[in-house]
């Protein structure tokens, strides 16, 4: 009964002490409140906190938000906005799989199906890296995965998510959390 | 300093507009502008426009070309549309750019092996982006030799360290400015240029981390910058600090910033 109680109280810590504090600085940043050493700042404390509380927190007493796979496409070496969007998509509680940058369709594919992804989210930061981004689309409906993708980077723009056909577009990072958290739950 | 005016960029939504609808008389406004404010290179990028980058990037030139007497810099990574605008262009043009990832190198080292263009050589290479000096200089090194010995002349290579944002880590901007000082002592004769708006990527108050930011550059050493030349108080700081970095003899091109109002705001 106490350790019931213990564990229903830990997990308040974690959904509305961290997960819910990090939301709030997503929504600061997103309206311009709030500023990326600040985003970064707040998200080194959450995983400073959740630190402590994972070794509290029996094994499956949490469960995920589900996995998200993410990566910047073929081509491009910039990682800087896909690493605000895997911090933020860490710090709301999603297993993150990170591939890095100048990730191969084919990679996306395999580790989506490895992971049992839930979402996979493409970054490109340059014009001639956008085609890939629709290579990297076309071969994950083509492996007909139950995965729902996303897309965002400078030059991307929500018209051209739906020209490629992905299922959502953000503009900054923590857009892109929202847009996971809709996309699942639909 | 040589100043590249970065305006003329098909990424910037009114350019972009101007180049589809072949507006050349907007496109001629910016030109002018820039030149008027001190430009020695106008930029000019079509890189929006897949298939069909090599038709505007020529047709960028002349438009440009036919308005002022300055050279451009053809901001392209693919080879034929850079030598479809070459062909057009009246004077030595700037090369935008070179850097160490393969296929770019391979591209581009045979459209300036062996010319008098000057060429950006950037700091990137297939390994991903640079982050401390040692990163960088392993990359400057390979290209700038690469170019010597493609008879490319010393005084022809401006070197782009390439800024990182400095909201992400905040040894980036000292990183970039030591690796300024570090090529320019490496490699005598050599010139360094750099677009360093990224720099302030994520922070407030952009424009007044990139004045800083530049008077800081400025100091170990750059000499060219890929920049609005309109911004009126970069400009001062640029001419202010070249001064302080003993670059400029008798205050001449200070004092004669002050007598043409470029310090009146």
């Amino acid at each position: 009964m106490v350790r019931f109680s213990l564990i229903a109280f830990l997990k308040t810590i974690l959904n509305e002490g961290l997960i819910g504090a990090m939301d709030e600085v997503g929504k600061k940043f997103s309206e311009g409140e709030l500023f990326v050493p600040e985003m970064l700042m707040a998200a080194q404390a959450m995983k400073g906190g959740l630190g402590i509380l994972k070794p509290l927190l029996a094994e499956g007493t949490t469960e995920s938000k589900g996995t998200v796979v993410i990566g910047t496409v073929k081509g491009d070496l910039h990682d800087i906005g896909k690493n605000l969007v895997a911090m933020m998509m860490e710090g709301a509680g999603f297993n993150v799989v990170d591939l890095g940058v100048d990730v191969e369709a084919a990679k996306f594919v395999e580790a989506a199906q490895a992971n049992k992804a839930k979402v996979v989210a493409l970054s490109a930061l340059l014009t001639t890296t956008m085609p890939a981004m629709q290579a990297t689309i076309d071969a994950i409906k083509e492996a007909g995965l139950a995965v729902k993708t996303i897309v965002g980077g400078a030059p991307v723009t929500q018209a051209f998510a739906d020209q490629i056909k992905a299922d959502g577009y953000s503009d900054d990072a923590p857009g892109a959390v929202e847009l996971a958290r809709k996309l699942i739950a639909a | 300093m040589i100043i590249i005016g970065e305006l003329i960029n098909a990424s910037r939504k009114a350019i972009g507009a101007a180049i589809e609808a072949q507006d050349a008389a907007a496109i001629q406004k910016v030109a002018q502008d820039q030149d008027a404010a001190g430009a020695d290179f106008i930029d000019v990028n079509a890189g929006i426009f897949v298939g069909k980058e090599p038709e505007y990037l020529k047709w960028l030139v002349e438009t440009v070309q036919a308005v002022t007497d300055k050279p451009c810099a053809i901001d392209s990574p693919d080879p034929k549309a850079i030598e479809t605008a070459m062909a057009v262009h009246k004077g030595t043009p700037m090369i935008n750019s070179i850097s160490l990832e393969k296929e770019r190198y391979d591209n581009l080292m045979p459209i300036v092996a062996g010319t008098d263009l000057k060429v950006i050589a950037l700091c990137m290479s297939d390994a991903g982006m640079p982050e401390t000096v040692e990163d960088r200089m392993k990359i400057a090194d390979k290209l700038v030799n690469g170019l010597l010995q493609n008879n490319v002349k010393m005084e022809n290579i401006y070197v782009d360290p390439l800024v990182q944002p400095m909201s992400v880590n905040n040894s980036f901007g000292v990183e970039f400015v030591n690796t300024i000082e570090k090529i320019v002592t490496t490699f005598e004769g050599i010139h360094t240029a750099c677009g360093l708006s990224n720099i302030s990527y994520g922070l407030p108050a952009r424009k007044f981390m990139n004045q800083t930011f530049m008077v800081m550059a400025i100091a170990k050493g750059l000499d060219g910058a890929i920049m609005n030349p309109l911004d009126k108080k970069m400009m001062a700081n640029i001419i202010a600090a070249e001064a302080l970095a003993g670059k400029d003899n008798f205050c001449m091109n200070y004092l004669k910033a002050f007598r043409s109002g470029m310090f009146d705001f």
